[in-house]
């Protein structure tokens, strides 16, 4: 009987075990299950708009536990992976709420994050939980290929803006070149240059031309060498005696190139030497240290400033002031202005440098140039009062044709 | 702090004061500072120039090319344009070829130019446009906000402003009359944003001026004379003193020359 009752327990263990592992195994599945996040969904990846390519925007639908639901999800990360099967490389995190990444690469074939064109590649975002074990892989989305285009849309406005300016432009060159008098207003640091070309040459003393720190290309240093230009032909004319002290060595080169012409165009070609135009040195304040003790040791009769300026430009207007010298200055760099205005006699401030350019040339590119300047600025304003209007009526259709997406 | 570093230290706050001494007149201390810092710099920014210039940006690009075939067979050929247009330079010290060289500058300055168009056309023209066309925050000027000077009065404020200052920077029309009266507004808007840059930039300028300052004293001075400091040695008093003695040498001398020429006038 007993044995009976032995062999009965052992055959009801037998039975009873695997039942209780099965719903323990079931129950440890359904706890699991509870713990991982929903799937983001709706996975998308397209090439990036108006770029040179090496990019994908990748998008998704956020997860059911982003926020709402079991509110677990805290990141999504971006895998991306030549191959629907994988191996999946991670190429971006981002936080929860958001559901969209560009996943940008480098250009250059030797950096590891090269980016190749024109080869597809498949997306997965995966939403994860604190754990970051916890995670819900979406469905691959692929094959998608980044590529270059040739134009951005984003910068349609800027295209728009340079056509009709360069149309301007045309005209009124077509306008001045045909001989019609276009009316500039006198700009009083402009009429001074002639002024203290005169008195430096009745005092026997140089005139000191400083082009500033901007390179060769930049537009303020332009507008310099054409008033270099101007200067150094009247300091010809006069037989005064001008220094031009460079920061840069390309700007050196042309201002050597202008002021030798200038010479010519006076009739002096024998009293020009390269020795007018001179490099110092390409540090900011080493080259201010040169030019303030020429300042002191030349003790020139005019100091003219024009060009790119940066911190230098109180320090060398302070002792052109000490020196004696008048001052005429001008620069569009904004945050020296008012250093020029405190310390010089003259400045020319922002776009009066482009216009004194024009105004001392008097030659029709120039001058029809400045005409389609003052023109557009016209527009502007008209545009920037119609467009306020427009943005406290809600018409932004309006307002979005001047936007530019870079 | 060893001796070496400390004889460094004090050339350095002597290069500093002899750059403030400027401030007194030209002399040879600054001459010296001047001539130092000009030398010092032309010569460093060649290497500057060669080592992150020409070498990773030409050199380098070309490298997997052969000399003998012009470093054509390169796989970035094309970068042999600017090396070429780059030597081309070198013609000016020839006085027969030196109108060559205006052809690398025609195209430095050209492709600067075309750069910068829309570049400039985009930031400071359309951004600036879009930006000046902003929905105006009417609601401080009734109700319990009224007189508020925040939002709303300075969209108006900035608005007007802008358009007053481009007025101003209109040269086909003389600034008379009403529009010379808008104009004028124009400039002191400009001249009220050219205050507040200029106070503020002087700021930095005098915590620049407080930092050598501090220089000297945490470096130069105390090293030499504060027994507490941890890099403190009396021996370095030695140079403390030798540059004291060469300044008041000077200034001893200054006087002796400003009253023999006082007694030569008299």
């Amino acid at each position: 009987m007993k044995y009976k009752l032995v062999v009965s327990f052992l055959l009801a263990l037998l039975v009873a075990v695997p039942v209780v592992a099965q719903q323990d195994t079931t129950l440890a599945d359904t706890s699991a299950a509870a713990m991982l996040p929903a799937p983001a969904t709706m996975v998308q990846a397209k090439d990036a708009d108006n770029d040179h390519g090496h990019a994908i925007d990748v998008t998704w639908e956020l997860s059911a536990d982003d926020g709402q639901g079991a509110g677990t999800v805290l990141s999504y990360e971006i895998y991306r992976s030549e191959s629907p099967d994988g191996p999946f490389e991670q190429r971006g995190l981002v936080p929860s709420q958001k559901n969209s990444y560009t996943d940008i690469g480098s250009r250059d074939r030797e950096s590891p994050d090269y980016f190749p064109d024109y080869i597809d590649f498949y997306y997965r975002v995966d939403a994860v939980a604190a754990d970051s074990a916890d995670r819900a892989l979406s469905e691959v989305f692929g094959p998608v290929h980044s590529y270059g285009q040739w134009f951005n849309t984003g910068r349609i406005p800027v295209m728009v803006g340079v056509l009709i300016f360069a149309i301007l432009t045309i005209l009124f060159v077509t306008i001045a070149k045909k001989g019609r008098e276009l009316y500039v207003r006198p700009l009083a640091g402009i009429d001074a240059v002639d002024d203290a070309i005169g008195r430096a040459t009745e005092m026997g003393k140089p005139i000191l031309y400083v082009l500033g720190l901007g390179t060769a290309d930049q537009i303020a240093t332009i507008a310099s060498f054409t008033i270099l230009g101007r200067v150094a032909k009247r300091v010809a004319e006069y037989h005064t005696k001008v220094i031009v002290p460079c920061y840069d060595p390309i700007v050196m080169t042309v201002a050597q190139e202008i002021v030798k012409s200038a010479y010519l165009d006076a009739g002096r070609p024998d009293e020009y030497s390269d020795d007018i135009v001179y490099f110092v040195t390409q540090s900011q304040f080493a080259y201010v240290a040169a030019v303030n003790g020429t300042m002191l040791r030349e003790l020139p009769a005019t100091n003219i400033y024009m060009g790119k300026f940066y911190a230098e430009s109180l320090i060398l207007a302070e002792t052109g002031a000490v020196a004696g010298s008048i001052q005429i200055s001008g620069t569009d760099e904004i945050a020296q202005i008012p250093f020029f205005i405190v310390a010089c006699d003259y400045t020319l401030i922002g776009e009066e440098l482009y216009a004194a350019s024009a105004y001392l040339g008097r030659e029709p590119v120039l001058l029809g140039s400045l005409k389609a300047q003052d023109y557009a600025k016209a527009a502007i304003i008209v545009l920037a009062i119609v467009g306020i209007v427009a943005a406290n009526f809600g018409w932004t259709y309006f307002t979005e044709l001047f936007q530019v997406v870079d | 702090m060893e001796f070496g570093t400390y004889l460094w230290t004090t050339f350095a706050a002597f290069v500093i004061l002899a750059t403030f001494s400027f401030l007194y007149k030209d002399n040879p201390f600054y001459k010296f500072a001047e001539h130092l810092v000009v030398g010092v710099s032309a010569g460093y920014f060649v290497i500057i120039l060669w080592h992150n210039g020409l070498v990773p940006n030409l050199f380098h690009r070309l490298a997997d090319g052969d000399w003998y075939l012009l470093w054509m067979n390169s796989s970035k050929p094309w970068y042999i344009i600017p090396a070429i247009l780059g030597v081309l330079m070198w013609t000016r010290f020839s006085k027969k070829y030196s109108w060559v060289s205006r052809w690398p500058l025609a195209v430095y300055i050209g492709v600067g130019t075309g750069l910068a168009i829309p570049l400039e056309m985009s930031n400071r023209v359309n951004k600036q446009l879009y930006a000046a066309m902003a929905e105006i925050d009417w609601s401080n000027f009734w109700g319990s906000r009224f007189l508020d000077v925040s939002a709303g009065y300075s969209d108006i404020i900035i608005f007007v402003g802008a358009i007053a200052a481009l007025i101003y920077f209109f040269f086909s029309k003389a600034h008379t009359g009403v529009f010379g009266g808008v104009a004028t507004f124009g400039i002191w808007i400009l001249m009220i944003g050219f205050g507040a840059s200029f106070g503020y930039t002087v700021m930095a300028r005098i915590s620049l001026f407080i930092n050598r300052i501090q220089y000297m004293d945490n470096y130069w001075v105390q090293t030499a004379f504060d027994t507490s400091n941890p890099n403190f040695h009396a021996g370095f008093q030695i140079l403390f003193w030798l540059l004291v003695a060469v300044l008041i040498l000077y200034i001893v001398r200054e006087i002796m020359a400003h009253l023999k020429t006082k007694a030569q006038q008299g």
